[in-house]
């Protein structure tokens, strides 16, 4: 009984360390966005009192003069418009990849491997150059396709090693069964292929919307700078000050919805980071 | 497969067929991915063999390798170089036990292990800029909290010095990756055999015993592949950087320096000189992994 004992204390230590370690920064990011102005450098971890002043000014001024909402607006639409394509395109390749015999699949594997990891600064400079002759200097698809380009190879990845596990000859029975080739796909394979679609998609919007390097270098103004690339050029009552305030309350809105969301997939998303680590 | 099945006289035609269909599905994804990578690579070579400032277009030229010579012979890059590999080296490493801890911790618990999947699982949703600006608040002398902790001078100023700016860096790149790592590291460990250790522990192996002598060799391939995603990672090291310091005192790494050299003073030539090396040098780390670990390629997986 005594060992018993002493092993649920060290486990409980254990989830607690790591609890504390996880969520410090975000519950500091909270607890320092809902500070007001004159306490916000009063060190506390906690605020003894509370105000939304931070929030309201991130959208006061409407669409036109808030710092805030082009930025969101770009970050939502760019995200998406990546998710979308990029999980159309790595879904056709990875069907040939997973089903399909031909010469140069090992080849495109090996390649999108290269990929993933390519240094996307290498790529900065020709594309700010190649943008700005080609007219797609600070717009979506500016950004979108080099988006597209990063997050294939992640997508193609965890597609392949999902649709390896799909049982195809599914699709044979129901035509056997008196399926139109069509019924078969819509009712057989597409509810066995969504969790995966679902899950890359995840990963990928996760990533067009992480993106701080091409967002600041190929963007100028609010037409498509997402919410990193303008946190780190919001200006404060002085330009000599970081408004603090603001960028916490930035901060939480752009990160707890993501949050939310990545709990309550967490078990998707872990078998999409691992996809492909154990096995070829 | 199917394709078996048949070995009549269509079965080539359907071979040629479904070759077809295959790299016709697969053109689309492969495409997108060169376009943004081989020819821009190619075209920051051909830059980088220019005098290109955009400042002074009148006065551009062939120019050889005399941006390769001006990085190279020029402390800056090698500081830079210094800067980038002290990070990845410490931050990897840092990750690579924080990360087997925890690993540990979630393949082992005996209660709880929903809560740690889930909260391990945060640092990985937040955006890095986002990281970055919580930790460098966190330890900012004026609104931090981390100079009111116990041991800790109440004035220290963290981004006044190199190595203490190194540390906060450090801090929120571990934040952020460690989970990655965690999670990489426990898909090796759940294919481990648990009746090895039932085993070993019949013979009397004590627990570091059972960890240096079975844990760590199975894991072999889990560990290879998530320190070369991780180590190529940080070698990129960016968001974290520009948010905390800007590269003041010291603290600049190589792609920091090819971000100022491209976009904040328009030199073409000289920052893809930069982007050129930098890509050599990724390419060498992952030459060095692949080589002297013997790690399979298709074992990997791209990073998150």
């Amino acid at each position: 009984m005594g060992r018993g004992n002493r092993d649920y204390a060290y486990w409980s230590i254990g989830i607690v360390l790591v609890l504390v370690f996880a969520l410090v920064p975000v519950i500091w990011l909270i607890s320092l966005s809902l500070k007001p102005p004159e306490a916000i450098t009063d060190g506390r971890f906690i605020p003894s009192e509370i105000s939304f002043d931070n929030y309201k000014s991130l959208f006061e001024g409407g669409i036109d003069d808030s710092p805030f909402i082009k930025p969101l607006i770009n970050s939502i639409g760019i995200a998406l418009i990546t998710t979308v394509i990029a999980i159309t395109l790595a879904s056709f390749a990875a069907y040939a990849i997973a089903r399909l015999e031909f010469p140069g699949k090992r080849l495109i594997l090996a390649g999108a491997l290269a990929i993933a990891m390519f240094p996307p600064i290498s790529t900065v400079g020709p594309l700010f150059d190649m943008w700005r002759s080609l007219g797609l200097y600070d717009t979506w698809p500016g950004l979108i396709i080099p988006y597209l380009t990063f997050s294939l190879p992640l997508a193609i990845y965890v597609l392949v090693a999902f649709f390896r596990e799909i049982p195809w000859d599914l699709e044979q029975a129901a035509q056997v069964d008196g399926a139109t080739p069509s019924q078969a796909f819509r009712k057989v394979i597409l509810p066995l292929a969504a969790p995966g679609v679902f899950t890359a998609a995840i990963l990928v919007f996760i990533f067009a919307w992480n993106d701080f390097l091409f967002a600041i270098s190929l963007t100028s103004s609010d037409a498509s700078r997402t919410v990193p690339a303008a946190l780190a050029f919001f200006t404060g009552e002085s330009s000599f000050t970081q408004p603090t305030g603001s960028i916490a309350a930035a901060a939480v809105v752009v990160t707890v919805p993501i949050i939310v969301f990545v709990l309550f997939f967490q078990r998707r998303i872990v078998a999409g980071l691992t996809a492909g680590a154990v096995k070829g | 497969m199917e394709a078996g099945a048949q070995k009549a006289p269509g079965a080539s035609a359907r071979t040629r067929s479904e070759r077809k269909l295959a790299w016709m599905l697969c053109a689309p994804a492969v495409l997108a991915m060169l376009a943004v990578t081989a020819y821009p690579i190619g075209y920051a070579i051909v830059l980088s063999l220019q005098q290109i400032d955009l400042r002074f277009p009148d006065e551009s030229g062939f120019v050889g390798l005399d941006n390769y010579t001006a990085v190279l012979t020029s402390q800056l890059w090698w500081e830079d170089v210094f800067n980038t590999v002290f990070l990845m080296v410490t931050s990897v490493t840092i990750e690579l036990i924080l990360g087997m801890a925890i690993a540990l911790v979630m393949h082992r618990a005996i209660f709880g292990r929903g809560v740690i999947r889930t909260s391990v699982l945060i640092p990985y949703g937040i955006i890095t800029v986002v990281a970055a600006f919580a930790w460098q608040f966190a330890f900012a002398p004026d609104t931090g909290f981390v100079n009111h902790l116990p041991l800790i001078a109440d004035d220290m100023d963290w981004f006044g010095g190199r190595f203490s700016s190194f540390a906060v860096i450090v801090m929120a790149e571990v934040w952020k990756t460690t989970p990655f790592m965690a999670l990489l590291l426990l898909a090796g460990l759940v294919t481990i055999d648990g009746g090895l250790y039932e085993a070993a522990k019949v013979d009397g192996a004590s627990a570091w015993q059972r960890f240096t002598r079975i844990t760590l060799p199975l894991m072999k391939p889990a560990i290879l592949v998530a320190l070369l995603f991780r180590t190529l990672d940080a070698f990129r090291v960016f968001d974290t950087i520009f948010v905390m310091t800007r590269g003041a005192q010291d603290t600049e790494s190589v792609s920091i320096l090819g971000y100022n050299q491209l976009i904040s003073r328009l030199n073409l030539g000289l920052g893809s000189a930069v982007s050129v090396l930098i890509f050599l040098c990724v390419f060498l780390i992952a030459f060095l992994f692949v080589r002297g670990f013997g790690t399979r390629l298709d074992e990997g997986r791209p990073g998150g």
